[in-house]
């Protein structure tokens, strides 16, 4: 059961990891990266890191993709 | 530089990093490997000797505490460094936009996305004071808990708009408690000295395991780091929302 949770976390890290760099729209990439980050989550609750999941959890998948909109909304203001 | 000369610098380059990450690599223990002495050194030492039932804890804040002093000024330092740098310049000026067709009808945001903002802000709230003040007793503590607390505000921001998440985050409070909590460290860290110990030895009661007030300063370094974190994400969240909502270029 734990191998097959590890190999599922494993996969969908690999799969969303390759998918932030292959997007070439930031704003899709704000997304996916908030989707990496929670896949790297995964991956360290399966292997029973509670605390690093905590701090993925909250850093990757909530701080690092609000930063990046919050910025893209910023630079695409139209200017006056 | 030209593209050839580009090609046999990255090849040079990552000919050394894979021999570099190769030498490191084969000397990992495999996957699955039983964990190392010191971790199940740290198992059996820990809830002995500081009473705490979460280990990484224990080593966080305690065994190598001095590393997490110094992780706490590196936010501290971080979130300074963004303030200054996201600060309105003189050519800038900070006021919500004006409208520039004020006849245009704008829908009002739907009660369910409040509705949804008002239970899901005080749950986060309370889930940031439980992650930080269970830090010794479960996964968790003051690092995380503390982003939590501050993800409540962007929950008020998604809910609502600008101007009702302004009035959530007073910039003196927010300041001060990352401050507060970055000094916080020290203080606790000097109870050792007062005790005649070397600096951030817990020096304060133990308690009993498995009780909610038990570990000594980890309970107390966690509530100061929450505090600090808090500020400091809040901080981060507010400075980035002033940049796209309220600062722009003057007119000329």
């Amino acid at each position: 059961m734990r191998e097959a949770m590890v190999a599922v976390a494993l996969v969908w890290v690999a799969a969303s990891g390759t998918a932030v760099v292959l997007i070439r729209d930031p704003l899709s990439q704000a997304f996916a990266v908030g989707f990496f980050g929670l896949a790297l989550a995964t991956l360290y609750l399966s292997l029973q890191a509670g605390d690093v999941a905590l701090s993925q959890i909250v850093v990757g998948a909530i701080a690092l993709p609000l930063i990046v909109l919050l910025t893209l909304a910023k630079v695409r203001e139209k200017p006056q | 530089m030209t593209p050839r000369g580009r090609l046999v610098f990255f090849i040079m380059a990552a000919a050394g990093l894979s021999v570099a990450l190769g030498i490191g690599f084969s000397e990992l223990p495999s996957f699955g490997a039983p964990i190392s002495a010191y971790a199940s050194l740290l198992n059996h030492l820990a809830p002995v000797q500081r009473r705490v039932t979460d280990v990484v804890s224990a080593v966080s804040f305690d065994y190598r505490g001095i590393d997490t002093l110094f992780e706490e000024f590196i936010l501290f330092s971080a979130v300074t460094g963004i303030a200054v740098v996201l600060r309105p310049l003189s050519d800038e000026v900070r006021d919500l936009p004006e409208d520039e067709a004020p006849e245009r009808k704008v829908p009002a945001p739907s009660p369910a996305v409040g509705l949804l903002g008002v239970i899901l802000s005080p749950l986060l709230v309370l889930i940031a004071i439980e992650t930080i003040t269970h830090g010794q007793l479960t996964p968790g503590g003051g690092f995380q808990g503390g982003v939590i607390l501050a993800s409540a505000l962007y929950v008020i921001y998604l809910a609502t708009g600008y101007s009702t998440a302004e009035r959530f985050q007073p910039t003196a409070l927010l300041e001060g408690s990352d401050g507060f909590g970055a000094g916080g460290y020290v203080v606790v860290g000097l109870l050792g000295l007062l005790g005649g110990v070397a600096f951030l030895t817990n020096v304060v009661g133990l308690g009993h395991s498995g009780n909610l007030i038990s570990g000594g300063t980890i309970p107390l370094l966690n509530v100061v780091v929450g505090i600090e974190v808090a500020g400091g994400f809040a901080i981060l969240g507010s400075e980035f929302l002033d940049q796209t909502a309220v600062i722009r270029p003057r007119r000329k």
